[in-house]
């Protein structure tokens, strides 16, 4: 089986499947050879290979059509926080080491409806917290480019398994750069989606007012197919927005895009100088050079409160973790401890068991927020800038339609490199994380390589609920930069 | 031992009689096999979401105005943090800071007929908990009731005795049954209190330390609870011991209250904003919407039974104190057309029915127009008050219709006064005794002599015309 199937987009593929140039089985066939020939990278922490099998077969004996959906037979894999009914769920935790999810969260409901088939779960930082993929249960997820080094986090197994080719599309979360700083590490295109564009049903809960889930590929088609399958309203989320999806896919196969060219770029300069690897900066700027080729006007913007980004998501993020981790407590499902005498050892048992030094470093952190008489100091005032932060946005986009950053200040560091410092690592999501504070969406793509060859990605962040846009100019972009796009890391 | 103000507040939960329970579908109903009115929302399960009932707003809004509620139109739904087995996700989702309605008020009458006003702090939307049951060896969990929606209902500390607790508390339940937002079961747990109590020297304005007491359950609870708590304190501060701010426990068998945890020992509730949910936003076309479906409350229906039906303070009050009563005394009233004699029916013949089968109105066979119907063959002379009584029996028992009765069993009074005049004389000739003595002036002896007609007669006879009878032939 040839890797060319590897660099056919979803449609392309479904166009093969049609002709029957090869059959849903070979293809999960190829991707499942891969996922065993890679297993060193330890993207994935479940594989469902017979029923995949299986599944394919059957899609095969029913036949595809045009009127099927693009995602039929297409393997996809999952950050293994997305609930699929009756098989195992870890969120890379010891806690829900042996956890068997009751249900169907709505995104692996309406990827089955759209008869994809889940190859497997992907490895993560254990409960979504981390930037390098090093905090698991499960081992470390290795960058498939150079694998001394981090695939970054916490979707770090979904975006290697999209760079390898160990999955065509995979689905992960952005907390405060989740998907994104991962994609960026390996070379891929990931977008977090307008907070409430996507069901955080039966997604396992990190920070719940800042999660998104959001689609991971290696191409810009590939990428606005997954967005389509699975984006809009969920009556089982109140959360979600009741605005109507457009398809995004169509919208980039329709020839006559005036309006998008006519869009301006927003250019944060001043907040790029600063701590910024020169690698990035140059890659930086080659997109802003590709960017005004293309034809878009820029202009440069302020995002004055952005520095206080971190530090607001920090106390956030952990604030609501804290009560969203609560649930894991030995009673009724998860890890128990063994020997425990009465209610109180029953509790601290497994959870101290149950959790890693990350997570319980983020319980304390957020505990300590909440608290009686450090609640106004810490977890209000955060919320208070958090506003700031969303003006800022809101103000920028007066003068433009979308910003373009990098999305991480360097590239993927060496595996090991900054576990000893957490507020070192914590660097990583400087210019992801106020995405996720202003609840705006932003799509990362591939810009470029590092000296050292290591991919580069840029952002580009967009107003609320106009993905729209940000597929149109990352596709213009795409069609320019070819080279960046669509690669498979490894043979 | 010198004298003290007691000051008291409660804290009522009421369980909302929605069909499903506040944050997924997942049944409501009572007694069910443990958990299996279960989800992955209402356990806890990992990734699952609250979206919240409509219904369940409805009823705490309804339930709100119904107090006097001022209603906020932005309100919050807030974690409440802390570990307990039967508190699936390890946050109680509450309101707390901005809750759905504050300032609001109900009164309650006192012995001495005056009107007392109590202040309501706030009435807020929450879940309930699961519940933990222990074995000998074992605790489980059962969470059928996690996530019923509840209301909870603070008072003002305007309670200064357990008997104003109690009149608060029944009044409290009186008004929800009205309004049908709580089914108000407090065997089945709709209905649970919570009591603030502290004392403070006589005239002193500062507030004392106070204890509060948790699951009091029945009115007798809350008084006897309340009436110890008022003794334990009153010793203490007497021998100049503190008060500890503390929680304590109503153990019904012993009739005492202990401690269950000091101040120190709370939690930290480490509340805030649920970020699952949006902030609930009532507009006012919707509060006017569910102003509208308000029955008539209680306190308005007293004052209207006194002026419309005549009636004392007293008859009015126990039929309005029960909403099913209170309609059933009016639908028989406006068949009848005759409130005096409805109301001494119902408080005499129908209450005793109703205690001694220990059943409530609803359950009563015989409905407002059954009852009209015998009142009104004792209205127009038909029958006499006794015999009915005896038709009311037969209604209970068989269900027939209580014209059926009497004219089966022969039953209508005799108006054929020559047949009554007859017996009277049969009467006088056979009490010789009695009538000499009703002659010689003992007036009491006529009761002896109806009786004695009436009797003959079968009960059939007019007591009236006996009397007039009696009197005449005697004279």
């Amino acid at each position: 089986m040839s890797n060319s199937f590897l660099t056919a987009s979803i449609p392309a593929l479904a166009k093969l499947l049609r002709d029957k140039k090869i059959s849903a089985k070979e293809l999960c066939e190829l991707y499942f050879n891969r996922i065993k020939k890679h297993k060193e990278l330890n993207a994935y922490i479940s594989i469902f290979e017979k029923e995949s099998l299986l599944q394919a077969s059957l899609l095969d004996r029913e036949g595809f059509s045009e009127k099927d959906p693009l995602m039929k037979g297409i393997p996809v894999s999952l950050k293994d926080l997305f609930m699929l009914s009756g098989t195992r769920t870890t969120c890379a935790s010891k806690i829900l080491e042996n956890y068997i999810a009751p249900y169907d969260a709505t995104i692996t409901k309406r990827l089955k409806e759209k008869k994809a088939i889940i190859v497997g779960k992907n490895n993560m930082d254990e409960f979504a917290m981390g930037s390098s993929n090093e905090y698991s249960y499960f081992g470390p997820v290795k960058n498939p480019w150079d694998t001394t080094r981090v695939s970054g986090g916490s979707s770090g197994g979904s975006a290697t398994a999209v760079s390898a080719g160990l999955s065509q599309i995979s689905f992960g979360t952005d907390t405060g750069g989740s998907v994104r700083l991962p994609a960026s590490y390996t070379g891929i295109l990931a977008l977090k989606p307008t907070y409430g564009r996507m069901s955080r049903y039966g997604v396992i809960a990190f920070a719940s007012s800042l999660d998104q889930p959001g689609p991971m590929a290696r191409n810009v088609h590939d990428l606005a197919i997954a967005y389509d399958a699975v984006a809009g309203f969920d009556k089982n989320d109140a959360t979600t927005s009741s605005k109507k999806t457009e398809n995004v896919y169509e919208y980039l196969l329709q020839e006559n895009k005036k309006d998008l060219v006519k869009k301006t770029i927003g250019i944060p300069s001043s907040f790029i100088k600063e701590g910024v690897d020169k690698d990035v900066i140059k890659v930086f700027e080659e997109s802003l050079a590709l960017i005004k080729k293309i034809g878009f006007k820029t202009v440069d913007i302020e995002l004055p409160h952005t520095k206080y980004a971190l530090d607001v998501y920090y106390v956030i993020s952990p604030g609501e973790a804290s009560a969203n981790l609560s649930r894991y407590d030995g009673i009724r499902f998860g890890h128990r401890n063994k020997g425990f005498k009465d209610l109180e050892s029953l509790y601290r048992g497994s959870r101290g068991e149950g959790f890693g030094e990350e997570v319980k470093r983020r319980i304390m952190l957020g505990t300590f927020v909440l608290s009686a008489g450090y609640y106004d100091a810490y977890f209000a005032k955060a919320a208070k800038v958090r506003t700031l932060i969303k003006t800022d946005f809101e103000n920028a986009y007066k003068k433009c339609d979308a910003i373009l950053m990098p999305v991480s200040p360097f590239t993927a560091f060496k595996l090991g490199e900054k576990m000893a410092s957490p507020l070192s690592m914590y660097l990583s999501d400087i210019f992801t994380i106020s995405v996720n504070l202003a609840a705006v969406p932003s799509l990362a793509f591939p810009a470029g390589f590092s000296s050292q060859n290591l991919p580069i990605g840029m952002q580009l962040i967009g107003k609320h609920f106009d993905e729209k846009t940000l597929f149109g100019i990352t596709r213009l972009i795409e069609m320019e930069k070819q080279d960046c796009f669509n690669r498979v890391s490894v043979e | 031992m010198s004298s003290y103000d007691v000051v008291i507040g409660l804290e009522i939960h009421a369980q909302l009689s929605t069909k499903s329970k506040m944050f997924c579908r997942c049944s409501t109903l009572y007694g069910k096999k443990p958990n299996t009115n279960i989800c992955p929302v209402c356990t806890g399960q990992a990734g699952a979401l609250p979206v919240l009932n409509g219904k369940a707003v409805e009823y705490a809004l309804k339930t709100a105005l119904a107090f006097n509620c001022k209603i906020n139109n932005t309100s919050v739904f807030s974690r409440k943090n802390y570990f307990y087995p039967d508190l699936p996700k390890g946050y109680q989702i509450s309101q707390f800071d901005e809750p759905l309605s504050e300032h609001g008020y109900t009164e309650i009458t006192l012995k001495d007929g005056t009107t007392k006003k109590i202040g309501i702090t706030r009435i807020h939307i929450e879940e309930d908990a699961g519940k933990n049951i222990h074995d000998n060896e074992n605790s489980y969990v059962d969470l059928n009731r996690a996530g019923i929606p509840l209301v909870e209902i603070v008072s003002e500390p305007d309670m200064t005795s357990p008997e104003e607790a109690v009149l608060y508390f029944k009044k409290l339940k009186t008004i929800i049954e009205y309004i049908e937002t709580s089914d108000c079961n407090m065997e089945e747990g709709n209905l649970r209190c919570d009591a603030n109590i502290s004392l403070k020297p006589s005239g002193e304005k500062k507030l004392g330390t106070k204890v509060e007491i948790k699951n009091l359950n029945s009115f007798r609870f809350l008084e006897k609870a309340l009436s110890y708590e008022i003794e334990r304190q009153t010793k203490a501060l007497s021998s100049k011991e503190k008060i500890i701010q503390e929680t304590r426990l109503f153990d019904s068998d012993k009739g005492v209250t202990r401690s269950m945890r000091k101040k120190e020992e709370s939690n930290d509730y480490r509340y805030f904003p649920e970020p699952d949910l949006r902030p609930l936003l009532l507009n006012e076309s919707f509060i006017n919407k569910v102003k509208e479906t308000l029955p008539e409350l209680p306190d308005t229906k007293i004052k209207r039974f006194i002026d419309v039906y005549k009636l004392s303070y007293y008859e009015s009050d126990l039929f309005c104190s029960d909403k099913m009563l209170a309609s059933y005394y009016e639908s028989t009233v406006k068949a009848v057309g005759d409130a005096k004699l409805t109301s001494s029916w119902i408080q005499t013949v129908v209450l005793k029915a109703l205690n001694d089968n220990k059943i409530s109105v609803k359950d009563l066979k015989l409905g407002a127009q059954a009852l009209s119907e015998l009142l009104l063959l004792i209205k127009d002379g038909s029958i006499n008050q006794n015999t009915g009584k005896d038709v009311f029996d037969e209604m209970l028992k068989t269900g027939k219709p209580a014209k059926i009765i009497v004219d089966e069993k022969g039953l209508s009074q005799i108006h054929d006064e020559g047949l009554i005049e007859k017996i009277v004389e049969e009467v006088i000739l056979e009490a010789t005794t009695q009538v000499e003595q009703y002659r010689a002036g003992k007036i009491a002896v006529m009761g002896f002599l109806v009786g004695m007609v009436m009797k003959k007669s079968g009960g059939k006879a007019k007591p009236a015309v006996v009397n007039e009878l009696l009197k005449k032939k005697l004279g």
